[in-house]
């Protein structure tokens, strides 16, 4: 059995390799993707173009402003001069943020009252509005605990913030570990999903059958070489994540790799469940479709599972990339071990070895 | 029977053929109706960035009337549910197994600095993995904490007050709710699934059966095989997109405060677009396998990270940012954002249907270059 089964991987891998046209599919798409999502998938600003509206002609507002000025993230786009200016402002995107200052803004501040400044943000991306703001209240909470400290005034209180695990709140450092786990998702997807109908439409399958292969050693034989690509393009993954992104990995290796191996064991008993459900190549691609969608965007990678509806956090436990984005994160950023992600490794396990035995069975009753 | 008739005839033919296609594998039917109500009804429910109910350990070393003030407003708040501990270490064990994101610490001495001349240290500790929820709890504690400070200035009559308040107005989307500017991104990320779906297989198919020999020695032209391929999925498409559009008004409570033609003219513009990308990939590799991986690669995750669906392109790297140009679902993305959320804004929808009408010219070109009458 073991000389057919190694027979069948190598045919397998060569299936998948030998052809340029596929070769490259498999490999150049996850690495430039690496490179490009790491850098383009980001919550952070970094760029804020806003606009002023300044009425006020005393110093306070100037200091104020200097203070926009000087920050990296705020970039001032145009300075203007009436209301009537701020909504096609606004409008036409030229500006996220439109900063007005009303007259009696330097007036207020001296006499000990509070000036308001009145931020108008672009709502239409509603996170970003919200990033936006929190930036400038960042601002104006240095101006204001400076303020005081010069006029001879004293704040009762102030908040000393500090984040645990990625202090300087990088959203990279978030988003690249989950990048290993859709890449990995994609690759084995691709690999397996349209696999055995391939060869069904082909007719390939057919000869495949009057060997004197089993069923399992078939399914086996197209599960291993996907494992084994997987595994390789994962560790290339996390090569880059590591030194291209210099996303700390401060957890062990070993409980990376385990969750990886179980991950891609429940990516490729879904794959081939489709696969051997699948008549032909349009409903496998279909099928890969309609599961890796939801599984991506459910998953946790961009938005939090906690503000989903109740219904949809329990539809999220089928999902095993549910799983390996938490393995992935709490290795890289808060170094966990791998007895702390026990209630993360069997939901994995446990997907995987009902998928493959659904899709031994499946394949068991095409063939009769 | 003159040329025109027998043009007009031979396109009916193609049409005829495609449709009975369609009708007889209902897969494509499934893509073009089920898909849509299927995804958008999971992810407009599925997708929020809105943080709310966020677990929050609070810390208070030695109990006080000011220190239960500051604890009260938070029990006060919609954005947390705050987790009473007595000592720091108690709470920073919480954060570890993921019980709270985050803590809040009064020491002993907090009413005793409050009072005298000091100032009070209030240490906010947050599980910052995550660290776009982790700015916004920050956010959310910072305003409790100015809500708090205006409080007490007013009960005590003390003369403090901040210098500079901030007056914030979100246009558009004044309470921020994140499904508004979600659900119509979903929508771009929806079409292009389905526009490239439909399309990325059916020419490849045809070559692998050989039936494109079979057309080939018909008297039907390369435009009409292709316009045959194209005006049935497009008409499938529009339906998809007609109904999204219902769900995201009367199901989600997205406001839609442009008008329909717009929408609906640059919506046929994107699908055209979509539904010529799936064509030239189909006709250039002429095979399902190839092409339905590059259809997956394609479309998919470059719709949904570089489109400013959901991640700001602005503050993307410069590169990255030239790079965004290239992927149509980017100008869909800004188009339909604005004729939802902002109404006819006529300078934003203009530019980027310019840029989907060149998307459009595009792929058709392609598609049209590499359907050739020839066997090779």
């Amino acid at each position: 059995m073991g000389i057919h089964l190694a027979g069948l991987i190598v045919k397998e891998l060569l299936a998948l390799l030998k052809d340029k046209k596929s070769r490259v599919v498999l490999i150049a798409p996850p690495l430039i993707q690496l490179i490009v999502f790491g850098y383009a998938a980001s919550f952070d600003l970094n760029r804020i173009p806003y606009a002023v509206l300044n009425e006020d002609t005393g110093a306070a507002s100037r200091e104020l402003l200097s203070r926009f000025e000087q920050n990296n993230t705020f970039e001032c786009v145009e300075h203007l001069e009436s209301d009537g200016q701020i909504k096609p402002v606004v409008d036409n995107k030229e500006a996220l943020l439109v900063l007005r200052i009303p007259s009696d803004f330097s007036r207020r501040l001296l006499s000990k009252q509070t000036g308001p400044v009145q931020a108008n943000v672009d709502g239409r991306n509603s996170n970003s509005a919200m990033a936006a703001l929190n930036y400038v209240q960042v601002i104006l909470s240095e101006f204001n605990a400076d303020w005081i400290e010069a006029h001879g005034g004293r704040l009762p209180s102030k908040l000393v913030v500090r984040a645990w695990y990625n202090p300087n709140l990088v959203s990279r450092w978030f988003i690249v570990p989950g990048i290993v786990g859709i890449l990995t998702l994609l690759v084995t997807l691709l690999i397996t999903a349209l696999s055995v109908a391939r060869e069904r439409e082909a007719g390939t399958f057919d000869q495949l059958l009057v060997t004197p292969l089993q069923p399992v050693e078939i399914l086996l034989g197209k599960a291993i070489p996907a494992v084994l690509l997987g595994l390789l393009e994962a560790g290339v993954i996390v090569v880059v994540g590591l030194f291209w992104f210099e996303v700390p990995l401060t957890g062990s290796l070993a409980a990376l790799y385990l969750g990886l191996l179980l991950f891609l064991l429940s990516c490729i008993g879904i794959g081939l469940m489709i696969s051997s459900m699948a008549a032909t190549q349009q409903q496998g691609l279909l099928g890969a479709f309609l599961f890796m969608v939801p599984a991506i965007t459910l998953s946790g990678f961009a938005t939090p599972i906690e503000n989903m509806p109740e219904p949809i956090q329990w539809f999220t436990c089928l999902i095993p990339l549910r799983y390996f984005l938490i393995i992935s994160r709490r290795v890289f950023l808060e170094g966990a071990t791998a007895e702390l992600l026990i209630p993360q490794y069997w939901p994995m396990a446990l997907i995987g070895i009902v998928c493959l035995f659904a899709a031994a069975f499946l394949f068991r009753r095409r063939l009769s | 029977m003159n040329e025109r008739q027998a043009a007009r005839m031979r396109m009916r033919g193609m049409l005829r053929k495609e449709f009975l296609q369609i009708l007889r594998d209902p897969s494509s039917i499934a893509i073009a109706f089920v898909m849509p109500l299927f995804l958008l009804f999971l992810f407009g429910y599925g997708i929020s960035l809105d943080a709310k109910h966020v677990p929050l350990g609070i810390v208070i070393e030695g109990s006080s009337p000011e220190a239960a003030s500051f604890a009260a407003s938070f029990e006060h708040s919609d954005y947390f549910i705050p987790h009473t501990y007595r000592t720091v270490q108690e709470a920073e064990a919480a954060v570890v197994r993921q019980e709270i994101k985050g803590l809040v610490w009064l020491r002993s001495d907090f009413e005793e600095n409050l009072l005298s001349q000091n100032v009070a240290p209030i240490g906010v500790m947050l599980n910052g993995v995550d660290a776009n929820t982790a700015r916004i709890v920050q956010g959310y504690v910072q305003s409790v904490w100015n809500t708090w400070n205006q409080q007490r200035s007013e009960w005590d009559g003390s003369e403090f007050s901040m210098p500079v308040g901030l007056e914030q107005r979100v246009w558009y989307n004044p309470e921020m709710r994140s499904r508004n500017y979600l659900i119509p991104g979903l929508i771009a990320v929806i079409m292009t699934l389905i526009g490239a779906l439909l399309t990325a297989l059916v020419v490849a198919r045809e070559w692998e059966r050989g039936t494109m020999e079979a057309l080939m020695v018909t008297p039907v032209t390369a435009k009409e095989i292709l316009l045959g391929k194209l005006l049935p999925y497009f008409a499938l498409g529009m339906g998809g997109l007609v109904l999204s559009v219902m769900m995201a008004v009367f199901l989600f409570g997205v406001p839609l405060r442009g008008s329909l033609l717009p929408l609906f003219l640059c919506s046929a513009l994107f699908l055209v677009a979509a539904l010529g990308m799936g064509l030239s990939i189909s006709s250039t590799v002429r095979n399902q396998f190839v092409a339905g991986q590059i259809a997956i690669v394609a479309t998919f995750l470059p719709a949904f990270m570089l489109s400013g669906f959901i991640f700001d392109i602005n503050s993307m790297p410069g590169p990255i940012r030239l790079l965004t140009h290239l992927i149509a679902a980017r100008y869909y993305v800004a188009i339909l954002q604005t004729l939802f959320l902002a109404g006819d804004v006529w300078r934003v929808v203009l530019a980027n249907s310019l840029a989907l009408l060149v998307f459009c010219a595009f792929f058709l070109i392609i598609a049209r270059r590499r359907t050739v009458k020839r066997l090779e």
